[in-house]
């Protein structure tokens, strides 16, 4: 565990980077300080590997004052990514994953080894081993800035806004590759980011930090959400917070109807009985389940059904496999307001009404009041 | 075509000695310069207070004309090929230090702190990072600087028979002979021309990492070099 103690940082101008902060930052996962420019984030991360030495307060690494052991063998211990990646221009892709094993003394080919095999763990072509950096898209070199601080298996990894640099698409892509990455190897990562909404999705714990240096809270995603400390935080978060507070809530609650849903080939007695289901429209699914679109069930019940007249079913939601905030948003963009769930293959398992999905809201909401818990669920 | 080569008994060389007497005194000067440059060059850098004065003193010194400077080492070092290469030496400075400056201040800011957040000391640092990073701007001086040594050698007639193709030229002025005075003058052109061309593959040859056709512009713009 890394914890932070009353540690402050004053330059000799007088300007305070960080005031009196103190963190606990758990094992085995992801930490989040976030906030606005100035606020002290990356002073904080980079206090952690002595870049950056503290004027007052301390760092304890496993209960062990990181002041204790030389600098670089500390930093050595800590994987450090950066924005732009920072790679070694004149060196190949292989040989810039390889530095920190060859500084520990591991020997060229075994270092070499290690590099081919975190290529391969972060999602890069092996055919790139030879290759300069300059030959690389952003997002690879960023992969090779991971893979680099990877390369001598340290317990800590540090990370500073190490994919605000890179275009939405590549963002979200690395943002998924890192999850997937920490599920398998489950590091201790301090994660700086001034971007809310990568601190939510990546962070296990949060610590949102406000100009001077101050904590302003230290909580997990949802509960921030939930009960921002302040209105500083509350207004960081910003103004959608109820909206994405609900990708902390599973859609598997939900009340699904599968009265509405008729087959293309139903007959006109089924489809009056759909119609008898209480949705003021019926979605029509082909022979494999799959949902076609909406119809009205007096035009569906005049004869053979006619899927070209249909209104679009718009983007349908995994049932318990996403987040209320998916639901909800199907549902606001249906253009009957009810949202359509599937399963895993693609096939309908319900329709569900905003009125519903609003009650489940309510409901989460007050579950959670008393249960104090929420798994976080894919957004 | 031998009569094309042949020297007159005075110049104390054959053209092929006077083309590596000139060789000589033209790069050896420029590889102390660059002995000279790299450790000024990185306190600079360390220290930027310094580097103001110390371009400032490297073109005072570039402005000394080379008479000036054999005059005052004619009492130490004597009618030799030192007398023209310390010179030389001072000279190539002008280029040098600015270049290994610019070349070391151009590697990211983010490379260098990655490098040092991997552990890596300042002396590793120096000469694993910044040292390479620089290579294609350093490499850039040397050739302004080489070109401007070879062209520069010839002054060295003044002190007698340390001017190498100067002196080959001299000859061909006073005892009207055209042949030396063009073999001299192409010679030089020739030699500065294959000298740039093995710099420039040298070039090539250590920054594989280089995206190519990029270094072009790297070079930096030296009028007074002309002048001389």
């Amino acid at each position: 565990m890394i914890r932070i103690d009353s540690v402050t940082k004053r330059y000799p101008d007088g300007t305070v980077a960080v005031d009196r902060l103190s963190l606990e930052i758990p094992d085995r996962s992801i930490t989040v300080l976030v906030g606005p420019s100035g606020c002290g984030k990356t002073t904080t991360l980079r206090m952690i590997n002595r870049m950056v030495e503290p004027s007052e307060g301390t760092i304890l690494l496993d209960g062990v004052d990181i002041q204790q052991q030389p600098v670089n063998t500390l930093r050595r211990s800590m994987g450090y990514v950066i924005q732009n990646a920072g790679l070694f221009q004149h060196r190949t892709i292989l040989d810039n994953i390889a530095t920190v094993p060859r500084l520990l003394g591991w020997g060229k080919e075994k270092s070499r080894a290690r590099a081919r095999e975190l290529m391969e763990r972060v999602g890069l072509d092996g055919s790139l081993a030879k290759r300069y950096p300059y030959q690389l898209s952003g997002g690879q070199q960023q992969r090779v800035g991971v893979a680099r601080a990877l390369a001598a298996d340290p317990p800590v990894l540090l990370m500073d806004e190490p994919f605000s640099a890179v275009d939405p698409v590549v963002r979200k892509g690395l943002q998924d590759e890192l999850l997937r990455i920490q599920e398998e190897l489950g590091k201790t990562i301090v994660f700086v980011t001034h971007d809310i909404d990568e601190a939510v999705k990546l962070g296990t714990m949060v610590a949102v930090m406000r100009t001077g240096g101050h904590l302003a809270q230290f909580a997990p995603p949802a509960e921030l959400l939930t009960d921002p400390a302040d209105a500083f935080v509350e207004d960081f978060l910003g103004a959608d917070r109820g909206i994405r507070r609900l990708s902390f809530f599973s859609s598997a609650g939900l009340d699904l109807l599968i009265g509405p849903i008729v087959a293309v080939d139903a007959s006109a007695e089924q489809i009056a009985a759909a119609g008898r289901a209480g949705a003021p429209y019926l979605l029509v699914v082909d022979t494999d389940g799959r949902p076609v679109g909406w119809g009205d069930p007096a035009e569906l019940a005049a004869g053979a059904i006619d899927t070209d007249g249909l209104l679009s079913h718009g983007r349908p939601f995994t049932a318990g496999g996403d987040s209320l905030r998916a639901a909800l948003d199907c549902a606001v963009l249906s253009p009957t307001g009810w949202a359509v769930a599937v399963d895993g293959e693609g096939r309908a398992t319900g329709v569900v009404s905003q009125t519903s999905i609003g009650e489940a809201i309510r409901g989460a909401h007050a579950g959670r009041a008393t249960a104090g818990t929420a798994q976080k669920v894919a957004p | 075509m031998n009569d094309l080569f042949d020297m007159p008994s005075y110049l104390e060389h054959s053209f092929l000695g006077l083309v590596g007497l000139h060789l000589r005194e033209a790069l050896v000067p420029v590889l102390a310069g660059l002995v000279l440059a790299l450790p000024l060059a990185q306190l600079c850098v360390r220290f930027r207070w310094l580097y103001p004065p110390v371009l400032w003193v490297t073109t005072v010194l570039y402005a000394i004309p080379s008479l000036a400077f054999f005059v005052v080492l004619i009492d130490y070092t004597g009618l030799s090929e030192l007398t023209v290469m310390i010179p030389l030496a001072v000279y190539s400075l002008v280029v040098l230090v600015p270049a290994i400056v610019d070349g070391v201040r151009s590697v990211p800011q983010e490379t260098l702190a990655a490098a040092t957040a991997m552990g890596l000391g300042p002396v590793r640092r120096y000469l694993q990072v910044q040292l390479p990073i620089a290579a294609p701007a350093i490499l850039a001086g040397l050739r302004v600087a080489a070109v401007s040594s070879i062209s520069l050698v010839s002054v060295g007639m003044l002190i007698g028979n340390e001017g190498a193709l100067g002196n080959m030229l001299d000859a061909g002025l006073k005892y009207n002979q055209p042949r030396l005075v063009w073999l001299s003058v192409i010679s030089t052109a020739v030699l500065a021309i294959l000298v740039d061309a093995l710099l420039i593959v040298l070039r090539v040859w250590v920054t594989p990492w280089m995206p190519r056709g990029a270094g072009r512009g790297t070079r930096p713009v030296l009028a007074k070099g002309a002048a001389r």
